[in-house]
C-alpha cells in the first residue's frame, strides 16, 4: 500500500520585545540565573500581569504579514497545570479567541532527485499570544533541582498551521519560510540556538487517496531544521511500518532524539493533564482597531511576497530567481544594493546567488560578515559590463577580492586580468594558432564542428585567457569562412 | 481621643495637642492590653509603627500633612507590605515576609499614615466568622463569644474595640460589609476597580476589591481618598479623574429616591434586624427621602453563582502555593508530586480546600459549560436586575447581614448556613456595585445581649461619594455609629 504522511507544525516564537509579556522584566538571553524574574515573573502573592503593548503589536505585524483576520477583541486565558518552572500554577495564554486568526503561507519547496522544485500554500489556522515558563536547572546544586525564572514571562506567538504539508521537506520549508518571515518582519530573532524558535510537529499517515486523517503524533521542541527533517522521516518510518505490522498509533507526545535519530513517545494522552482554560480575569479583552492595525501597517517594511513580484516585474527576473533571492530580507536587501550601486539586475541576481551564497555557505558566515559588500560587487560586475574583464577573469578577481586583496580595478591591474578586445591584436594570435594547428582546421573543415572549440580554446590559451571569447570566436569564424 | 473622628485627629495633630507617636503609642497600648483576647491583629512591629509615627511628625512639623499624615491605622494581612509577615491567615504563608508593597500601602506611606500592624482574617479570605484564621478566631468585642465576622474579622474587631483609628479590609462577597454589620461601625466596599488590587493577595480576582472599615461615613471618605485612584499595576484598575469623597458629605437627602428590593426581606432576614432596617428607612423618610419598592429577582441565585465563580477564579489563583518557590513546604516527600501534595495539603486549612476542589471540579473538561459558563451568564442577569432596579432610584437599601453576630462555633459546621451570611452581599460583588454597611441600631439575641446591626446602602457604579452622603446625613441625626462597646478589663490592669 501506498502512504501518505499529513504534518501540521505549531512554531513557538520569542517576540522581541525588550520587556516580558506581562510585566517590566527583561527579555535579555543568558543572564545569571534569577536576576531577570521580578516579583511577577516569581510570581510572588498579590501580583498581577500588565500585558506589553510591544508583544501586541508584533502579534499584529505577524498578521498582516500572513494576510490573516486579526481579533477586533481576543482573550488571555490561564491554561492550569502545575510545574516548579511554572510560578503561578497556570499559563496566561490565549484559548477561545486567539488574536490572529486564518491567514497563509506560501512556500518554496526545493527540487529533490528527479522532483522539480515547487511551490504550495500552507494555510495558517491561528497564532496567538502567551508566556514562556521558566527553566529547570539540574545539576547546578548536588542533589537538588534548581529554577532559573529569567525566562518565565518571555513573550511568545505561537503559530498553528493546518494538516496541509505531506512530506519532511514541505515541513522544513515551511519552518524556513516562516523562521524567514518573522525575521523579515523584526518581531523575532530567529535564533534556534536560544530557543528562540522552536517546532512541535504533529504527524500522521494515511493510505494514499483517503480522505480520514490517521492518529497523529506530535514531536515537541524541534529547533534545528536538520533535526526536524530526520524527526520526521523517522517518525513517518516509523509509522508506517507499525501499521504496515498490524499495530495502531497511539497518540502521544514524543521528543526526538538527534543521537540515534529516533523519536521516542514521552507522555501518551491518556495522562494528558485537564488544562482548566478559563478567561484570566486579571486581563482585560484585548481589543484591536482598524487604527491599531493602520499605525502597525505603516511600520511594517515591504513583505517577501510583493517584493517578489516586483524583482520579477522590475527586473525581468524569473519567478524562481525572484523567490530565492528573497528567502531572506537580508539577502535581498544586497541584492537590491548591488543594483543600486549601478550593476545590472540579472548578473547581480546571478552572482549574488551563485558566488556570494557559495562562499557565505562554505565559509559558514552571514552576508553581514561577507568582505565582498554589495557595493564591491557592483563595481566588479561593472567591469564585466564594460567589457574589462572575462567572466572566468571575473572569478579570479572575485577570490581576491573575497580575501582582502584590494579594490576590483587594483587586483584587475596587480593579475593583469584586463582582457584583450583590440581586433588586429587577436587576428594575429588567431593567424598563429590556425598555422600552428593545420590539422585541426582540416578537421574543421571535413565538418568536424568540435575542432572549431577546440581551437577557441588554442586562441584562448594563447592570449593567456585575457582575449575576449566573442571576439575570438567572430575572427575565427571568419577566417575561416564558417 | 480613641473615640475621635480622623478629622479630630488630624486637627489636634496639626494643632500640636497631641504627636502622632503619643497617638500610635495610645493605640499600641491598647492593643497590648486587649489584643491577646481579641486577636485582632496578627503581626505587630512596634519599632516600625513608632519609626512612621516619628516620621509623620516631622511631616507635620514641616507643614505638608495630608489629612491622614500621623494617623494610626490597621491593615488587612492580605495586603503585601514590605518588611512585613504577610500570611493571608494562612499556615500556607506563616513565614512570608513580603518584599514589596501593595498599592493600598503604597498610598498610605504616601499620606503619612502609621501601619499599625496586619490584622488577622479567614484563611486567604475565605469565610464569614474569622474562624478559618490559621492563627485562631476573632473575638468580637460586643460579645467575647461571639464572631466578629469575616472575612476582614481582625480590622473589624481593631475597628469596634478602638484597637486603630481606621482599618483597611477587602470584599470578595461581604467581608467589609458583613463584619462592619455584626460589629457596629461603617465599611464601604467600592465599585471594582476603583482600588488598586497590586499586591493584595488575589482571593477571586473578579471580585475582590478593597475599602475602608471606619467609624463613619466621613471617616470612609477621607480613607477612600487615599486608597482609591488608577494604577497601571493592576489591569482591571479603572483610569478615572482623582476624585475628593467628602465633597458630597453635607448635600441634604430631599427628593433621595431609595430603592427597598423586596428580596431582602423575605424568609431568612431576623425579625430584630428586620425591625432596625424598618426604623433606619423611617429615619430616611423624614431626611426627605422617597422610598420605591424594587426588585432584585435573581437575588437567590447569588450565592450559588458565587460559590462557582469565586472557587473556581481561587483554585486557579492559590496554585502559587507550590512549595516550590516561597511559603510553606512539607519537611519530607518521595518526589515532585508528593512535595507538592504534602505541602497543599498541610500548608491550607478545610475551607481553602473545599473552595479548590469545587474550582477545579467546576473548571474540568466536561462541567465547564454546565457550571462556570452558566454561572457567568446567571452574573450578568444579576447585574442587569441592578441595572433595571437604578432606573427607579438611587441607592438601594436593606441589611448587610441576615442576622447579628453569632456565636463562636455555631456555623463552623455547615459551611452552606455560614455561606447565606453573605445572601445580601454578594450580588454586588457579582455586579461590580459600591456597597457599604452602617450602623443602624441593635438587636436582641435569644441570650439577651445587645447587638448592632449594619444597615446596607447599594450604589450606582462610581456612586461612592453620594453613598457616602447618603451614610453621613443618617450619621447626623443618629448615633448609633457611635456607639463602642464596652470592654472588659483585661487581666491584670488597673
Amino acid at each position: 500500500m501506498e502512504w501518505e504522511v499529513v504534518i501540521g507544525l505549531e512554531t513557538h516564537t520569542q517576540l522581541r520585545t525588550n520587556t516580558k509579556i506581562f510585566s517590566g522584566a527583561s527579555t535579555t538571553y543568558g543572564a545569571e540565573p534569577n536576576t531577570q524574574a521580578c516579583e511577577v515573573s516569581i510570581a510572588l502573592p498579590g501580583v498581577l500581569p500588565v500585558l506589553n503593548k510591544e508583544a501586541v503589536n508584533c502579534a499584529i505585524k505577524f498578521g498582516l504579514a500572513v494576510n490573516a483576520e486579526i481579533a477586533p477583541r481576543s482573550v488571555f486565558a490561564r491554561k492550569n497545570y502545575f510545574y516548579p518552572d511554572l510560578p503561578k500554577g497556570y499559563q496566561i495564554s490565549q484559548y477561545e479567541l486567539p488574536v490572529v486568526g486564518k491567514g497563509a503561507v506560501t512556500i518554496q519547496v526545493p527540487a529533490v532527485g528527479k522532483n522539480a522544485a515547487y511551490e504550495k500554500v500552507i494555510n495558517i489556522t491561528r497564532a496567538h499570544l502567551e508566556e514562556d515558563a521558566g527553566k529547570s536547572v539540574h545539576g547546578a546544586v548536588e542533589d537538588m533541582s534548581g529554577i532559573d525564572l529569567n525566562r518565565a514571562g518571555t513573550p511568545l506567538l505561537e503559530i498553528v498551521t493546518e494538516p496541509d504539508m505531506r512530506s519532511a521537506a514541505e515541513a522544513v520549508a515551511y519552518a524556513k519560510k516562516l523562521h524567514e518571515l518573522v525575521q523579515w518582519i523584526g518581531i523575532c530573532d530567529g535564533n534556534m540556538q536560544e530557543g528562540s524558535f522552536r517546532c512541535d510537529v504533529n504527524v500522521s499517515v494515511r493510505p494514499k487517496g483517503t480522505e480520514k486523517l490517521g492518529t497523529r503524533r506530535e514531536i515537541k521542541n524541534l529547533n534545528s531544521f536538520k533535526f526536524m527533517q530526520q524527526a520526521i522521516e523517522y517518525e513517518t518510518r516509523w509509522q508506517i511500518e507499525t501499521l504496515e505490522d498490524g499495530g495502531t498509533i497511539q497518540q502521544a507526545t514524543v521528543l526526538f532524539n538527534p543521537d540515534t535519530g529516533e523519536t521516542r513517545a514521552m507522555r501518551s494522552k491518556e495522562e494528558a493533564n485537564d488544562y482548566r482554560y478559563f478567561p484570566d480575569p486579571d486581563l482585560l479583552p484585548l481589543a484591536i482597531t482598524a487604527a491599531d492595525k493602520a499605525r502597525v501597517a505603516e511600520e511594517m517594511p515591504e513583505l517577501p511576497e510583493a517584493m517578489k513580484l516586483r524583482f520579477e516585474t522590475q527586473f525581468g527576473l524569473t519567478s524562481y530567481d525572484a523567490a530565492s533571492l528573497t528567502a531572506s530580507r537580508e539577502l535581498a536587501q544586497y541584492f537590491v544594493e548591488t543594483v543600486d550601486a549601478g550593476a545590472d539586475a540579472k548578473p547581480a541576481a546571478n552572482w549574488v546567488m551563485g558566488a556570494i551564497s557559495a562562499k557565505l555557505n562554505a565559509e559558514e558566515k552571514t552576508l553581514a560578515e561577507s568582505p565582498v559588500s554589495a557595493v564591491n560587487l557592483a563595481s566588479l560586475l561593472k567591469r564585466i559590463a564594460d567589457n574589462t574583464i572575462s567572466n572566468n577573469a571575473a572569478k579570479q578577481v572575485f577570490e581576491a577580492m573575497w580575501n582582502g586583496e584590494g579594490d576590483v580595478d587594483a587586483i584587475i591591474d596587480a593579475k593583469g586580468l584586463k582582457q584583450v578586445s583590440d581586433t588586429g591584436a587577436i587576428e594575429a594570435i588567431i593567424d598563429e594558432v590556425l598555422a600552428a594547428n593545420a590539422a585541426m582546421v582540416e578537421e574543421f573543415k571535413a565538418g568536424k564542428e568540435k575542432a572549431f572549440n577546440a581551437l577557441v580554446g588554442q586562441a584562448m590559451k594563447a592570449s593567456k585567457g585575457k582575449a575576449n571569447p566573442a571576439q575570438v570566436n567572430e575572427v575565427l569564424k571568419k577566417k575561416l569562412g564558417a | 481621643m480613641i473615640n475621635s473622628s480622623l478629622k479630630t485627629l488630624a486637627q489636634m495633630l496639626a494643632n500640636k495637642e497631641i504627636s502622632s507617636v503619643e497617638l500610635t503609642q495610645t493605640f499600641l497600648n491598647r492593643i497590648d492590653a486587649y489584643n491577646p483576647v481579641i486577636n485582632a491583629y496578627i503581626a505587630l512591629d512596634h519599632e516600625k509603627t513608632l519609626a512612621q509615627a516619628k516620621a509623620a511628625d516631622v511631616r507635620i512639623a514641616a507643614g505638608n500633612a495630608t489629612p491622614l499624615t500621623g494617623i494610626p491605622i490597621a491593615q488587612k494581612d492580605i495586603f503585601c507590605a514590605e518588611g512585613w509577615k504577610t500570611t493571608c491567615g494562612s499556615k500556607m504563608l506563616e513565614n512570608f515576609i513580603a518584599p514589596y508593597d501593595a498599592h493600598v500601602i503604597t498610598q498610605f506611606d504616601h499620606a503619612g499614615a502609621v501601619n499599625l500592624g496586619k490584622t488577622n482574617m479567614d484563611e486567604f479570605a475565605m469565610g464569614s466568622s474569622n474562624e478559618t484564621s490559621y492563627f485562631g478566631g476573632v473575638k468580637n468585642p460586643w460579645d467575647f463569644t461571639r464572631v466578629p465576622g469575616g472575612s476582614s474579622g481582625g480590622s473589624a474587631a481593631a475597628v469596634a474595640a478602638r484597637l486603630c483609628a481606621a482599618a483597611t479590609g477587602t470584599d470578595t462577597g461581604g467581608s467589609i460589609r458583613q463584619p462592619a454589620s455584626l460589629c457596629g461601625f461603617t465599611g464601604l466596599k467600592p465599585t471594582y476597580g476603583v482600588v488598586s488590587r497590586y499586591g493584595m493577595i488575589a482571593f477571586a480576582s473578579s471580585l475582590d476589591q478593597a475599602g475602608p472599615m471606619a467609624k463613619s461615613a466621613e471617616d470612609c471618605a477621607l480613607m477612600m481618598n487615599v486608597m482609591a485612584g488608577f494604577d497601571e499595576r493592576d489591569s482591571t484598575s479603572l483610569n478615572r479623574d482623582k476624585e475628593d469623597y467628602t465633597r458630597d458629605l453635607n448635600k441634604p437627602l430631599q427628593g433621595l429616591r431609595v430603592g427597598l428590593p423586596k428580596e431582602f426581606f423575605a424568609d431568612g432576614l431576623d425579625a430584630g434586624v428586620a425591625t432596625v432596617i424598618e426604623d433606619a428607612i423611617a429615619e430616611y423618610k423624614k431626611l426627605g427621602a422617597e422610598i420605591v419598592e424594587i426588585s432584585l429577582p435573581n437575588t437567590s441565585l447569588s450565592i450559588p453563582v458565587y460559590y462557582v465563580l469565586a472557587p473556581a477564579e481561587a483554585s486557579s489563583n492559590l496554585s502559587r502555593y507550590d512549595g516550590v518557590r516561597y511559603g510553606h513546604r512539607a519537611s519530607e516527600y518521595t518526589d515532585l508530586m508528593d512535595m507538592y501534595c504534602k505541602s497543599r495539603a498541610e500548608g491550607f486549612g478545610a475551607e481553602v480546600k473545599r473552595r479548590i476542589l469545587i474550582g477545579t471540579y467546576v473548571l474540568s473538561a466536561g462541567y465547564y459549560d454546565a457550571y462556570y459558563l452558566k454561572a457567568q451568564q446567571i452574573r450578568r442577569l444579576i447585574a442587569q436586575d441592578f441595572e433595571e432596579a437604578f432606573k427607579k432610584c438611587d441607592v438601594i437599601m436593606g441589611p448587610a447581614a441576615p442576622s447579628t453576630a453569632f456565636k463562636a462555633g455555631e456555623k463552623v459546621d455547615d459551611p452552606v448556613a455560614m455561606y447565606l451570611q453573605d445572601i445580601y452581599t454578594i450580588s454586588t460583588n457579582l455586579a461590580g456595585l459600591p456597597g457599604m454597611s452602617v450602623p443602624a441600631g441593635f438587636a436582641t439575641s435569644t441570650d439577651g445581649k445587645s447587638l448592632p446591626v449594619g444597615l446596607q446602602i447599594i450604589g450606582n457604579y462610581f456612586d461612592e461619594a453620594r453613598m457616602l452622603n447618603v451614610a453621613h446625613q443618617y450619621q447626623q441625626v443618629t448615633d448609633w455609629h457611635a456607639q463602642a462597646p464596652t470592654l472588659d478589663k483585661p487581666e491584670g490592669s488597673a
